[in-house]
């Protein structure tokens, strides 16, 4: 299960410019959300809105293209979008629910589907779920110590981050492109982040993230009968170029390696886990494996 | 001037009723339906409206996979019979004998004892309950039921949804009449709720806390946020932040964390498992 299950993967981009213009990557999510809006097949989607900080997200619904533009773009700390799950089919009235999410938000939208404890009349409303992949995020906290304290970037002064090839980037307001080694940032990482089994966002309905295409394109996975369905609407209409994943560099290699390396280390610290104390006979006493 | 009608009317019951009732037989009689019923303690009834408010998949369910054995708000049996699994709501009160008494026939007499919703699982807003109320004020007392008999598994929650409670009744029947696979599927759903009732009878949004951030396990989803049903859980800085003096005690944050549990096996066949529920809810045949 390193890559989940999956239908079709691709390397892809949008083809709509305005999207383009200020994707993190392809801008496959924003143009893939565009499109169902536009179609009727979402009425509404839960995406990374600006918080009260800069640079902190803040989940909102977006129900126009202008909205979801306006969310564009990677911001490396924690937006709890699933927050709004439940709001989304109550006060904005929403039917058909798409929401993105990394993977274990993806993880959290089918456990409200499959277990629904406090979801009322919800699962059945989530209509195109699209998981991004994620390595690990932060805390605002520690967001803004890397971007401000190690890369000397004020926060409000930056226009872009991003992390590739073990490094973690800052462009600024000046075209400056400020980085730190990604092993530095380790210390920052949200600590719930190291016990996640995935890696490319095995639940969602299609996947996407930068690793394995070339710049400006993502590599996408096309994983449920819902996300087919929508997927290939999608390339009816023109959204998309793509070119065959085994076609492009790095590739699915390198998606593989991440995600195995991803997994390894983290299992080990789950295994860990459970032989983290020590009880009065000298046996191992565990921290709690929320897998069991 | 208008015609004075001098004969009335025929009366209804002169009125012959040509109409032929046709006798409809059900072509497959489902002879492999479980028992189930509602016992009601200490609750709203909230839960048992929540039931009823899967509407036709209510019907579905009891057309296809469940006699609805007890429950004294919608059947007319006035004294809890065997079944095989009992649906339990409210919590129990220790100063009503009758209510104890109730509650201990329904373990003897029932193989799967189901606490329904917030109340019976961890106490919910009966919690705040110290008595001296109208018009039993002697009745201060009242505990989950697992304070008193044992309990096979926990739907929690304030109400309960419709959801999740229709889907424990389809693997329960799928547990008690599948096949070896279905057994197999409906085992492994039904084993993080078996084991919400052996963590125990006390639940609160402090258990995010606890058992979620202060286990090292947050991951700041929100989920908890959204599965509140009073609003008690804000997400500051993408964790969430729990107003305890809003909190009922119902347990849904908790048991909706996908850090209390996820059983993977279950959770990566979620197309299939979606898609069988949907089938043995659709009406016309599985």
């Amino acid at each position: 299960m390193v890559l989940g299950n999956y239908k079709e993967c691709v390397s892809a981009r949008a083809t709509d410019r305005s999207i383009l213009a200020r994707a993190q990557d392809g801008g496959i999510v924003t143009q893939l959300f565009a499109f169902a809006l536009d179609e009727g097949i979402i009425d509404g989607a839960i995406v990374a809105g600006q918080g009260p900080e800069p640079w902190q997200p803040e989940p909102i619904v977006a129900m126009t293209k202008q909205e979801l533009l306006d969310a564009q773009g990677t911001r490396y700390n924690i937006c709890p979008n699933m927050a709004l799950i439940k709001e989304a089919t109550r006060s904005y009235g929403l039917d058909r629910v798409g929401v993105v999410g990394t993977p274990c938000q993806m993880q959290a939208v089918r456990k409200a589907q499959l277990y629904p404890v406090g979801m009322r009349y919800v699962g059945d409303k989530i209509a195109l779920a699209l998981g991004i992949f994620c390595m690990e995020n932060f805390s605002y906290q520690g967001f803004e110590a890397m971007t401000e304290d190690f890369c000397n970037v004020k926060l409000e002064s930056a226009v872009k981050m991003d992390i590739g090839k073990g490094k973690y980037s800052v462009y600024n307001s000046s075209g400056e492109v400020k980085q730190m080694p990604l092993k530095h940032t380790l210390k920052f990482v949200q600590p719930g982040c190291h016990v996640c089994l995935d890696y490319v966002a095995n639940l969602a309905d299609v996947s996407t993230g930068s690793v394995g295409s070339p710049d400006g394109w993502s590599t996408v996975f096309v994983r449920t009968k819902k996300g087919d369905d929508i997927w290939a609407k999608a390339m009816a209409a023109g959204c998309f170029e793509t070119k065959p994943i085994e076609e492009v560099k790095p590739g699915l290699e390198l998606v593989t390696k991440l995600a195995t390396d991803k997994i390894t280390k983290n299992q080990k610290h789950v295994d860990e886990r459970a032989t983290f104390g020590v009880k009065a006979d000298g046996s191992a006493k565990a921290l709690r494996n929320p897998y069991l | 001037m208008a015609e004075v009608v001098e004969k009335p009317a025929e009366k209804p019951g002169d009125v012959k009723i040509e109409q032929k009732v046709e006798v409809t037989k059900e072509e497959k009689p489902v002879a492999e339906k479980i028992t189930a019923g509602h016992v009601h303690l200490s609750g709203c009834t909230g839960c048992l409206v929540s039931l009823a408010d899967n509407y036709e998949g209510l019907f579905k369910l009891l057309d296809d996979y469940v006699d609805w054995v007890y429950d004294l708000t919608l059947a007319d049996v006035r004294h809890v019979p065997e079944m095989d699994v009992a649906f339990v709501e409210g919590s129990v009160c220790l100063n009503q004998d009758l209510a104890v008494e109730e509650l201990r026939e329904t373990r003897k007499k029932s193989k799967v004892v189901v606490a329904l919703g917030g109340c019976a699982c961890y106490g919910n807003v009966t919690r705040f309950g110290r008595g001296g109320q109208w018009n039993q004020p002697a009745h201060e007392a009242y505990v989950p039921i697992g304070d008193v008999i044992d309990v096979d598994l926990y739907i929690p929650g304030c109400a309960p949804t419709p959801q999740q409670i229709l889907h424990v009744a389809v693997m329960a029947y799928l547990l008690l009449k599948g096949t070896d696979e279905q057994k197999e599927l409906a085992t492994s759903y039904l084993k993080p709720l078996m084991d919400l009732a052996k963590r125990g009878t006390e639940a609160c949004g402090c258990d995010l806390m606890y058992d979620v951030i202060n286990q090292s396990l947050c991951m700041g989803c929100g989920l908890c946020a959204a599965s509140c049903p009073v609003r008690a859980i804000e997400m500051v800085y993408g964790k969430p932040q729990i107003d305890t003096s809003l909190c009922i005690k119902c347990g849904a944050c908790y048991a909706q964390c996908p850090r209390s549990f996820l059983n993977l096996d279950v959770i990566n066949e979620f197309e299939g498992i979606g898609e069988l529920v949907a089938a043995a809810m659709a009406t016309g045949g599985e």
